[in-house]
């Protein structure tokens, strides 16, 4: 019988505990949403968004059993997709700031 | 039984090597699926910056309830497909084929309830195009809306039907006993894409269905 090329594996009772929570965050969601929270809905949405990918990330795809590679390779999206919105939105909430002709 | 080495190929010392290449180019091609998407959110985020009420009356005319269902129904199928890989970790070949048949009929559900709000919306005339029609003040910004919303959408299910096929080939391997504690990489590399086309749907839920609801 050949050793088990994979060390780790997540318990039963784990998956079943995160599947619970992703769908009691998807409850708070859609229960957020209707609520007046003004300039704050969106944050609060993505902060919950958020913590449901982590979740999945982090559990069921075992990023926690990961190579340090394999968890530089995940944090390369994240910041990466931070640069293309932050960059993009740094432009266009600038471009009124300075008075700079045929704009 | 295959021999311990059976299935690593020629260019790795051992199965533990193999796996671990394999787990980190599914993880870069991740990345680049991220990057894939980041455009389209990030023309999300520019545009609903500046069109947010047209953006908020456009996305009342999506059915919250039937997204809220499908996003359980995907969170669903992210758990069967853990559950088939921690079968194949253990070499239970029957979970493992009946965690991946039961992913894609959750992954079919999904697929159906998207093609009946598609087809409503071009019942309700509000798919963007020379016959799209919107009563509001900001008519055009909400056709923008739509825009995006049949492009995020639509490149997700994309994902969607190529990741049920993906995981009908593997229920056949795995039927036919190709898989093993030793070897089920391709399972884990699978279950890697569909967790990521969850993630996907995550976001979009909430970004798209539950604008200016209160």
């Amino acid at each position: 019988m050949s050793h088990a090329v994979n060390p780790h594996s997540t318990p039963l009772a784990t998956l079943i505990m995160v599947f619970l929570a992703l769908v009691a965050l998807t409850g708070l969601t859609v229960g957020v949403a209707y609520i007046d929270l003004g300039a704050w809905s969106t944050p609060v949405a993505l902060l919950i968004a958020t913590v449901k990918a982590l979740l999945v990330v982090v559990i069921f795809m075992e990023l926690r059993f990961g190579q340090p590679l394999t968890w530089l390779a995940a944090v390369t999206g994240v910041l990466f997709m931070a640069l293309l919105i932050g960059l993009t939105m740094a432009d266009v909430i600038s471009r009124g700031w300075l008075g700079v002709p045929g704009r | 039984m295959s021999s311990p080495g059976h299935n690593v190929a020629h260019q790795f010392d051992d199965a533990v090597q193999q796996r671990d290449a394999s787990t980190l180019g599914m993880w870069v091609f991740l990345v680049t699926e991220v990057m894939m998407f980041g455009g389209l959110f990030a023309t999300y985020v520019l545009y609903r910056s500046a069109y947010p009420e047209a953006f908020a009356a456009a996305s009342h005319h999506l059915n919250a309830q039937l997204g809220a269902m499908n996003t359980l129904v995907l969170l669903g199928s992210s758990l069967t497909m853990a559950l088939a890989v921690r079968s194949a970790q253990h070499g239970a070949r029957f979970g493992t084929v009946a965690g991946l048949l039961s992913t894609i009929a959750l992954g079919s559900v999904f697929l159906g309830v998207k093609a009946y709000e598609y087809a409503h919306k071009f019942e309700e005339k509000l798919v963007p195009g020379p016959y799209f029609v919107f009563d509001g003040p900001e008519g055009t910004h909400a056709e923008l809306f739509f825009s995006l919303y049949f492009a995020m959408t639509g490149l997700h299910a994309l994902h969607m039907v190529i990741g049920v096929g993906v995981l009908g080939t593997l229920a056949v391997m795995a039927a036919r006993g190709r898989f093993s504690v030793a070897y089920h990489n391709p399972i884990e590399i699978g279950g890697l894409y569909w967790h990521f086309v969850d993630i996907v749907w995550i976001y979009l839920f909430p970004l798209l269905y539950l604008l200016g609801r209160h």
